[in-house]
């Protein structure tokens, strides 16, 4: 943590954890019968609990979303730019809930947890998780909570898709959906990349059919693999060109195999980092979630007919460099929604940083966030 | 509220499906929105003009007009609202064509070049005109397709656009003898509600 806690942070916050002994039907057909979830809360619910706000995390994020774990915390929750008091997702107004996904590894049950029925980590035996599943369990923790009807779930890139899930699956337990830098479905090319970071985890020779565990060791050389290549997808060829250019380590060539541009560096560093705080099974498993996801073809018809009976508003952002998820994916949201008739609104960021945008304090993003918050809250008050 | 957005939204009817093209703040789809319940969205490009709409709960959706709307379906919208953008895109006929495309009808206002002041601006000084109406200098100007009430209507008559409605207002946004009786020459601001 730095020396003070800045005035604009949600402050010192603690990780909770509901047990859930309602069985909860899977889309693969599996079911599990029991789980945790574990879970963030910042700010307070009000007395009739409109005030509520969800955050869905993206594929490798998780609970923490703002403020900070304990004194030595070296930096705050993932998206601590945007959730605060007086940030976009305004705590003084808005009691805002971040959980864990079933299939992480942060705490909520996944493959690095224990299989209640055996008594074994579960491992490449947790069942495939997709976003309506996610989404199914993040209502018994609205319900556990007390929260009938959240006044906006909000979600960048994978954590949009489950926004967008919430207002087709509970059309009125929501107020509003804001999707950020998402996507209706994925394209050929975004599963070509998680198929390349899947393969580097699944041929690493100590990913051992996902049973590593048992071997006290893990497929760190894949999962660095995996991590190199999305984080390519996460930068846009400017992010990097102004962030690394061609600058050498050293200032000259070496004409060998080792670390010689910084941006082999810095990728390899990435890598490294989230090999060490990752599990393997995990990325597996959220990736296939990404692949997974296609609202239109879950009703066999188009997107317009699965956003057809959809009742909230909806805020759509994206950023222009953003290769990822473009802006042109997000506009075929918006198409969709306009076409049935859908209270909604778009705005494109303009900003060089491409995906990973939706997690920095940009001005002009933050200014029509917390426009669009600002309304919402208003909205809350009044209801 | 804007006079002329005033003229505008007596023209639509409660429940009505509205596009509006370059909505700036909002102020018409909010008033709209409050008093006749209309399902309407804007159109803009002004970040700041998107902020004041997400602030007034106005559907507002970022697009430029010079791409078109191909991205709306035919008939999607009762009435397209272009207000003082028409002389600004890059091909006015063109955005005429899609608005009549996605909507039953089309309501336009844009700066009447015909009018005396700008004529004699032109005529007696031999210079680009500058007026309340038209503020920029020729080489700063977004107005790059400026016409007058005669040429407007020469191009409804080619295209077999019908003119359902024309006001021809001054400045003060009010009509009169001089303005009904040569609206050519003393409008400076018109409006017209034009069908297919």
């Amino acid at each position: 943590m730095p020396e003070t806690i800045p005035q604009d942070s949600v402050g010192l916050v603690q990780p909770q954890t509901l047990h859930v002994d309602r069985p909860l039907e899977l889309e693969c057909g599996r079911v599990l019968p029991s789980y945790d979830l574990v879970y963030e809360t910042y700010g307070t619910l009000n007395a009739d609990a409109s005030n509520a706000v969800l955050i869905c995390h993206a594929l490798s994020g998780h609970h923490h979303a703002a403020g900070y774990h304990s004194a030595d915390d070296p930096r705050p929750g993932w998206w601590d730019s945007c959730i605060g008091p007086g940030k976009p997702i305004d705590t003084n107004r808005f009691f805002v809930v971040c959980p864990n996904n079933l299939g992480g590894c942060h705490g909520s049950s996944g493959p690095g947890s224990q299989n209640p029925e055996t008594g074994q980590l579960w491992g490449p035996d947790f069942p495939m998780m997709t976003v309506k599943d996610w989404v199914k369990s993040q209502a018994q923790l609205a319900d556990a909570l007390g929260i009938r009807r959240w006044a906006a779930v909000v979600g960048g890139s994978l954590g949009g898709m489950q926004a967008l899930q919430w207002s087709m699956d509970f059309p009125d337990r929501l107020a509003n959906a804001v999707v950020i830098a998402a996507a209706p479905k994925l394209s050929a090319q975004n599963i070509a990349f998680n198929e390349v970071a899947r393969q580097s985890i699944l041929t690493d020779p100590n990913f051992h059919g996902g049973r590593y565990y048992l071997h006290d060791t893990y497929p760190r050389q894949g999962l660095i693999l995996a991590r190199m290549v999305g984080h390519i997808t996460y930068l846009s060829d400017d992010a990097m060109r102004m962030k690394f250019g061609r600058d050498l380590r050293s200032g000259r060539f070496h004409f060998g195999f080792d670390v010689e541009f910084q941006v082999e560096s810095y990728l390899r560093h990435q890598g490294e980092t989230f090999s060490r705080n990752f599990d393997a099974n995990t990325y597996l498993l959220m990736t296939k979630a990404l692949d997974y996801f296609d609202p239109a073809r879950e009703c066999d018809g188009t997107l317009e007919d699965a956003l057809a009976d959809t009742r909230c508003n909806f805020l759509v952002m994206s950023f222009n460099s953003d290769w990822r998820f473009s802006p042109e994916r997000s506009r075929e949201i918006v198409n969709a929604l306009v076409q049935v008739g859908r209270n909604v609104s778009y705005a494109e960021i303009d900003t060089p940083k491409g995906h990973d945008a939706f997690l920095l304090p940009i001005p002009e993003y933050r200014k029509l966030f917390g426009a669009y918050m600002g309304r919402v809250a208003e909205a809350t008050s009044n209801a | 509220m804007r006079d002329d957005l005033a003229l505008i939204s007596r023209w639509i009817p409660r429940g009505a499906r509205v596009l509006d093209l370059g909505c700036g703040d909002g102020d018409l789809l909010a008033h709209l929105q409050d008093d006749r319940q209309v399902n309407g969205y804007g159109l803009e490009i002004d970040q700041d003009n998107i902020a004041a709409c997400f602030a007034k709960g106005v559907n507002v959706i970022e697009q430029d007009l010079d791409k078109g709307l191909g991205n709306f379906q035919s008939d999607r919208f009762d009435y397209v609202v272009m207000t003082q953008a028409l002389q600004a895109v890059l091909r006015p006929d063109s955005i005429l064509d899609e608005m009549l495309r996605v909507g039953r009808e089309a309501i336009i206002t844009f700066p009447n070049f015909g009018h005396w002041r700008v004529r004699s601006y032109l005529g007696f000084k031999g210079r680009m005109p500058v007026s309340s109406a038209l503020p920029y200098e020729w080489y700063d100007t977004p107005n790059i397709h400026l016409c007058t009430v005669k040429d407007f209507e020469a191009h409804c008559r080619e295209r077999n656009i019908r003119i359902i409605e024309r006001q021809v207002v001054n400045r003060h946004h009010r009509s009169g003898r001089l303005t009904r009786a040569w609206p050519n020459l003393f409008g400076e601001i018109a409006i017209y509600r034009v069908t297919l």
